[in-house]
């Protein structure tokens, strides 16, 4: 019996995006290498070394505009990776030995096939870990190469229909940029975790989406039946009639209770006692914006401006910027817009590809966000005039991302002041007084919160990355994810600590990260002062909800009970004895 | 032929982009380039070569030029070797 006669396999990944979505796979595969056993009659080994030949300057022109693309964006040392890329393609080792395949009457994609398998197999017996790893480098040309040879297009998600849920390894911002406009049932991917590029795409699409789900690629074929259970993070293939049936009433339930939130859309989050919250926004790009003001959300509370970035060939123009941001803007008036400043770098960067020889040992305290833009302050100037410009048609704000000493900030302002003269100068009108603030999401920070809110004019605080920085844990890694507590005593005492650090400083607190969309820490929250909460727009009514159902008074003393706990147990206690009080 | 043992001292060793830089520069001369490391001789041509030999910080490499222009080979070798190929050392 092969796996594709069982029913009900089921596989449990990350629950990446909330909901369940019946359909049929759409397999989206990478290049591959793939070993295709032809022989080749001798009066026609001319032609195919001439067909290898031009396989070979196609994959030269798609690996030289990615370097010039590399180069535009991130500068020319980067751009060398690219070199080293070109520089394989070429490589006598590659070649010499592929034609000598040939000439014995193989294929050539048999010959680069075999060439490949004989050198990663003598890099995997090296010892050190980055050479090494090298061999992915060399698979990746290979692969490319490959592609040119069979004369394949690369594949895009434009040939989806209604019915699919798309499989792949990973997604990345080029993939899915096509395939905004397109209904896709569900998301399933062997890789990425809570805050991976799918997780965020699905959420803003409302799709239900599992990630981290190892090798499901290699489990499904194309057209199979299967289930997104995005609620418990589960995959299903070949569900049996019973389990489809269940899982279409569970639809039906979900859809329903969503219903029911959506008439809080235009309710204020106000407490029973009366106090009011902002509830934002996360958003990705202006089409967003539509979904967001149906959720009832008053404001915007993170735009990552990145995005911007990912998905095109060329670095955005000040033009570009401008009228992407007015657009958000305008839409959202009068409620406020805080644009963050490019967060490039660390995962992002290396999901483009272009990390992949590794510069950076550990890209996620590394060259990333407002340290990237101070290094390369033309990039920086560019975003932010276009930011300014964009201010006068309504409510922006600025957030510098990553700040991990006051300095930063000081050095930031400057070059936001050089911008401001040059568009001074070219006669360009912005809003003079337009906020700045910073995001808290480095542990060093939110333990001087009090000297960072008297710089600034706000402060948000992410708190995906203060918890990973804090607990020293990657929460991908399923080894230590457990420990990635938003609750964990040192993390409440270090939001306290920058809430009450703002509000004696008059600046209002904000958080973007993932706990600010989770409604079981809510209360939590809102008893420690939280200003405004800011998250995926499908979150905002059931945090609407949960704001609506309780009072200032008792989330304070929820906060405080807390705050007191030693462990995990004493704060689970806690929280029951909330729940049943 | 000529021969020159050189010395990697960059601190992140002979990584892609140095790599990337011997081939390019080796590819200038008419002259054949090997490497030797050990009981391993590789094409000063070929990156993959390079970066099989997995030198690290402090490893002595063995450059062998053979060629009308060995020598002018050899010493841009030698250049850009104790440049440490423009990196950190």
């Amino acid at each position: 019996m092969t796996p594709n006669d069982k029913t009900n396999i089921i596989l449990t990944g990350v629950p990446a995006s909330p909901g369940v979505a019946i359909g049929k796979v759409f397999l989206f595969e990478d290049d591959e290498l793939v070993l295709i056993e032809k022989t080749i009659p001798k009066n026609k080994i001319k032609d195919e070394i001439t067909r290898l030949n031009q396989a070979i300057v196609k994959t030269k022109a798609e690996l030289q505009e990615n370097q010039v693309e590399l180069n535009k964006m991130l500068g020319k040392s980067y751009a060398k990776i690219a070199d080293a890329h070109v520089l394989i393609l070429n490589d006598p080792m590659l070649n010499k030995d592929a034609v000598a395949l040939i000439n014995e009457g193989n294929s050539a994609e048999f010959a680069i096939y075999k060439v490949t398998e004989k050198i990663t197999k003598a890099f995997d017996l090296i010892d050190d870990e980055y050479f090494r790893e090298r061999k992915h480098d060399i698979v990746d040309v290979a692969k490319k190469l490959m592609r040119h040879l069979q004369g394949k297009q690369k594949k895009t998600l434009a040939d989806l229909d209604s019915e699919s849920i798309v499989v792949s390894k990973n997604l990345t911002p080029s993939d899915t940029v096509s395939m905004r406009e397109v209904m896709v049932r569900g998301f399933a991917t062997d890789t990425g975790g809570k805050t991976s590029h799918t997780a965020l795409v699905a959420q803003s699409l409302e799709i239900p989406a599992v990630v981290g789900l190892k090798n499901i690629t290699s489990q499904v074929s194309h057209g199979m039946s299967i289930i997104v259970d995005g609620n418990q993070g589960i995959v299903i293939l070949n569900p049996s009639k019973e389990t489809q049936e269940n899982y279409k009433r569970e639809h039906d339930i979900q859809a329903a209770t969503q219903k029911n939130l959506e008439k809080l859309k235009d309710l204020p989050a106000t407490t029973i006692d009366g106090k009011e919250v902002v509830l934002g926004a996360n958003i990705e790009n202006p089409e967003e914006v539509r979904s967001v003001l149906k959720h009832g959300a008053n404001g915007i509370g993170l735009y990552r401006s990145e995005f911007m970035y990912l998905t095109r060939k060329t670095l955005p123009t000040e033009e570009e910027h401008f009228s992407n941001y007015s657009k958000v803007a305008k839409m959202m008036m009068p409620y406020e817009v805080i644009i963050r400043t490019i967060d490039l770098g660390g995962d992002k960067i290396s999901k483009l590809g272009l990390m992949n020889i590794g510069q950076e040992a550990n890209p996620f305290m590394g060259l990333r966000a407002i340290r990237l833009c101070l290094k390369y302050p033309d990039l920086f100037k560019t975003q932010l005039k276009g930011i300014l410009r964009a201010s006068v048609n309504g409510n922006v704000k600025i957030m510098y991302p990553m700040i991990s000493q006051i300095e930063e900030i000081r050095q930031a302002n400057d070059i936001l002041n050089q911008a401001k003269i040059e568009l001074r100068k070219e006669g360009k009108k912005f809003d003079e007084n337009i906020q700045i603030g910073a995001m808290i999401e480095v542990p060093s920070v939110a333990v001087v919160a009090d000297i960072i809110a008297k710089e600034v004019d706000f402060m948000s605080i992410g708190t995906n990355d203060l918890i990973q920085y804090t607990m020293a844990v990657d929460r991908v890694n399923e080894d230590v994810a457990f420990l990635y507590d938003p609750l964990h005593p040192a993390i409440l005492r270090l939001l306290k600590t920058i809430i009450d650090a703002g509000h004696n400083a008059g600046k209002s607190v904000g958080m973007c990260g993932e706990m600010a969309g989770s409604p079981e820490f809510s209360i939590a929250l809102l008893g420690l002062g939280l200003d405004e909460f800011s998250m995926s727009a499908i979150q905002i009514p059931k945090i609407k909800n949960v704001i609506r159902s309780v009072s200032m008074k008792d989330a304070k003393n929820l906060a405080n009970e807390l705050l007191k706990c030693s462990d995990r147990a004493a704060i689970s206690g806690v929280i029951k004895k909330f729940k049943y009080r | 032929m000529t021969e020159k043992k050189l010395r990697v001292i960059n601190k992140l060793g002979l990584h892609a982009r140095p790599a990337s830089m011997v081939v390019q520069s080796a590819m200038k001369f008419q002259s054949t380039i090997t490497i030797v490391k050990d009981e391993y001789t590789v094409d000063a041509k070929s990156i993959m070569g390079l970066m099989m030999l997995a030198a690290a910080n402090g490893t002595e490499l063995l450059f062998r030029a053979d060629g009308i222009d060995e020598n002018e080979a050899i010493s841009k070798m030698e250049e850009i070797f104790n440049n440490g190929f423009g990196e950190e050392i």
